[in-house]
């Protein structure tokens, strides 16, 4: 057994891309067996990725060696209590985005359903990828291949989603390419491109311009690929017009695997020694400071649903980086280290995951895209509207919900870090999530009448698919109960191991 | 002067990739059309292919085949790991010029132009709702 779980993490990814192929074969023949085989994949993938975690939280780290190859010369998949927890999150919102696209779908792009769930394994073979691999430049390819598939599905649903899907891709190409090149400068230096042999050969060269630039181009790239402010510009278009699935996915998962990265490269390549020797967390924390305020503020200004969803992420982006630019003034207490970040990773993908599949439902079963059409949605679809505000309410961070967990922990780090002003940014983004949440909520259940003048239709029930409907209620139902586990502190030791890993953590 | 000639001509390799970049990025940065956007981006990566390909560069040294004459007679060779890099990276901005130039070519049946300002334009003007799907009530 022991042996069989080491070669998971190379199964992971490989199963996704084998599946990708088959589904295209099988597809072609009957195109009803592409979603069956699609979720056969991820249910293994997901099951097999618990066994990872158990392995790792009490063996220790997997390290696999493919073809043989002994590192630093070969490429090498290291799985550590970081990566198991990120690819836990990873393959259970592929799973739930799975379940629910199969009503819709079959919906929007009855034509493409085949090619769809295709690029589907595609991405999460990308994104499977980034997160097992511990070789920097097999991290780029399985970037560009998350990014494509990415870029493809946001396409998919054609017209404005087109001209959507190029603005990403041109920044992606580009974010990519300063990561490519962050890469070389590393490998000009040292001649490796192994992330523990890096880490081993960088020290002596910390001073060194070349590493200095190095890094610089690395965040600069991937700042690009996680969306942070000021280079989120792609991202609204992109999740307002994908299907609301990919919406999910890009908005819950995509952008925090882009994160995941960019902490593996910071602490693992870079280590925090480094990071102390330049005020990289604090300019960090700044910016994210601003995201979380802009975005939360041009989340209110916004009429379409989704874009309003997609200007929240940005300031829950800012809320992962900021609590990411603390993660080294505080270190004994629960909050110290990397545990609110990685906290808001895992809670950010349940409520934003949430909210994006309901917007889907409005718009698979009424076409309503703007919120001033939204009136007499409680009574039409009360179990969608009621997730909806649960997931709301968690956003805004009502006890015992996770988004109240996220903000109690990032206000702890930044009163322990001495940044008041953090306290007060955080504070007041709690406030504008109310705005733009309680506008959505006043529309459905106690707007009688749009403001154009049209009446109800209707006053009878009119629910999604249960297909689609449970997907969205267990993410909503898990926005409490996560809530209460992270206060019970259950899932704390995986992540003590992560600051350990990173001495980031020392046990009084 | 003669020193900064110098200086600049000892790495000249490091200087064509950044002005090469930076032309790549003038394109995608200022061009209205897309496919010149599509080619700048190409310039772009095939500047940082170029950095790579000259960082695996020994002076004197010959192709890195494996070959009992340069074992033997201590020749040097060109370091081959570069090289394979960037074999793979040239397949990623293949892929890429290839979703971007399919992307470019739905747009041209959408809105019938490949310059990106009237794209804007146009899809601004058009409603959001029934992007692809009927309502259903």
């Amino acid at each position: 057994m022991v042996s069989l779980v080491e070669h998971l993490p190379l199964l992971i990814v490989v199963l996704s891309l084998l599946s990708a192929i088959t589904i295209l074969i099988a597809g072609w023949i009957h195109r009803r067996t592409a979603w069956f085989i699609s979720l056969g994949t991820l249910i293994f993938q997901f099951i097999s990725s618990f066994f990872i975690l158990e392995h790792v939280l009490t063996r220790g780290p997997i390290r696999y060696r493919l073809g043989g190859w002994v590192p630093p010369w070969g490429i090498e998949y290291v799985m550590d209590a970081l990566n198991s927890y990120v690819l836990i999150i990873l393959l259970f919102l592929a799973l739930i985005c799975l379940l629910y696209s199969k009503k819709n779908i079959e919906h929007e792009l009855p034509e493409k359903v085949v090619s769809f769930y295709t690029i589907y394994q595609l991405l999460i073979t990308g994104l499977c990828g980034i997160i097992v691999t511990g070789d920097i430049f097999n991290m780029y390819v399985f970037i560009e291949i998350a990014s494509l598939s990415a870029y493809a599905l946001i396409a998919s649903r054609g017209k404005i989603a087109l001209r959507a899907s190029f603005t990403y891709l041109v920044l992606g190409s580009i974010g990519a390419c300063f990561f490519l090149l962050g890469i070389g400068f590393l490998y000009a230096i040292t001649g490796s491109l192994n992330m523990h042999d890096l880490s081993l050969l960088l020290p002596p060269f910390y001073k060194n311009r070349v590493v200095i630039a190095a890094f610089a181009f690395i965040l600069v790239g991937l700042s690009i690929k996680m969306a942070l402010f000021p280079l989120h510009t792609w991202l609204p278009d992109a999740h307002a017009f994908a299907p609301s699935e990919i919406s999910a996915m890009l908005s819950g998962i995509i952008i925090e695997v882009a994160t995941y990265a960019f902490i593996r490269v910071a602490f693992s390549v870079f280590t925090p020694h480094f990071l102390r020797l330049f005020p990289i967390l604090e300019i960090l924390s700044w910016l994210a400071a601003i995201a979380i305020l802009f975005g939360s503020v041009l989340a209110i200004t916004q009429r379409n649903l989704k874009r309003m969803l997609a200007y929240s992420s940005v300031a829950n982006m800012g809320y992962i980086i900021l609590a990411l630019g603390l993660s080294m003034s505080s270190t004994t207490s629960p909050w110290g280290g990397l545990n609110p970040a990685l906290m808001h990773i895992l809670n950010h993908a349940l409520m934003k995951g949430c909210l994006f599949l309901v917007a889907g439902g409005f718009i698979y079963k009424a076409d309503l895209w703007n919120i001033d059409q939204f009136y007499q949605l409680g009574k039409k679809m009360p179990y969608t509207c009621a997730a909806f505000v649960i997931a709301a309410l968690s956003m805004i961070g009502v006890p015992p919900s996770v988004g109240f967990v996220s903000k109690l922990y990032i206000i702890l780090a930044s009163i322990e870090a001495r940044q008041f002003f953090f306290v007060a940014v955080l504070l007041l983004s709690s406030l504008l999530n109310l705005i733009y949440f309680w506008r959505v909520i006043e529309t459905m259940y106690m707007k009688t009448q749009g403001e154009e003048g049209h009446g109800p239709s209707s006053y009878s029930k009119h629910e999604i698919p249960m297909g689609m409907l449970i997907p969205i209620w267990i993410l909503s139902s898990l926005c409490i109960l996560m809530g209460i586990f992270w206060l019970a502190k259950i899932p704390m030791p995986i992540l003590d191991r992560v600051n350990l890993l990173f001495g980031l953590f020392q046990k009084p | 002067m003669e020193w900064f000639l110098a200086k600049i001509f000892a790495k000249y390799n490091y200087w064509v990739f950044i002005l090469l970049m930076l032309i790549g990025f003038y394109g995608i940065v200022a061009k209205d059309n897309l496919i010149k956007k599509i080619l700048g981006l190409n310039i772009f990566q095939t500047a940082i292919f170029l950095y790579f390909i000259s960082l695996g560069a020994v002076k004197g040294g010959t192709a890195p085949i494996v070959d009992e004459q340069i074992v033997q007679k201590g020749y040097l060779y060109a370091n081959p790991l570069p090289h394979v890099l960037i074999l793979t990276a040239i397949v990623v901005s293949v892929a890429t010029t290839a979703v971007a130039l399919s992307l470019v070519i739905r747009m041209y049946q959408e809105y019938g132009t490949i310059e990106e300002s009237e794209i804007i334009e146009k899809s601004a003007r058009e409603p959001l709702h029934g992007v692809n799907s009927k309502p259903e009530t």
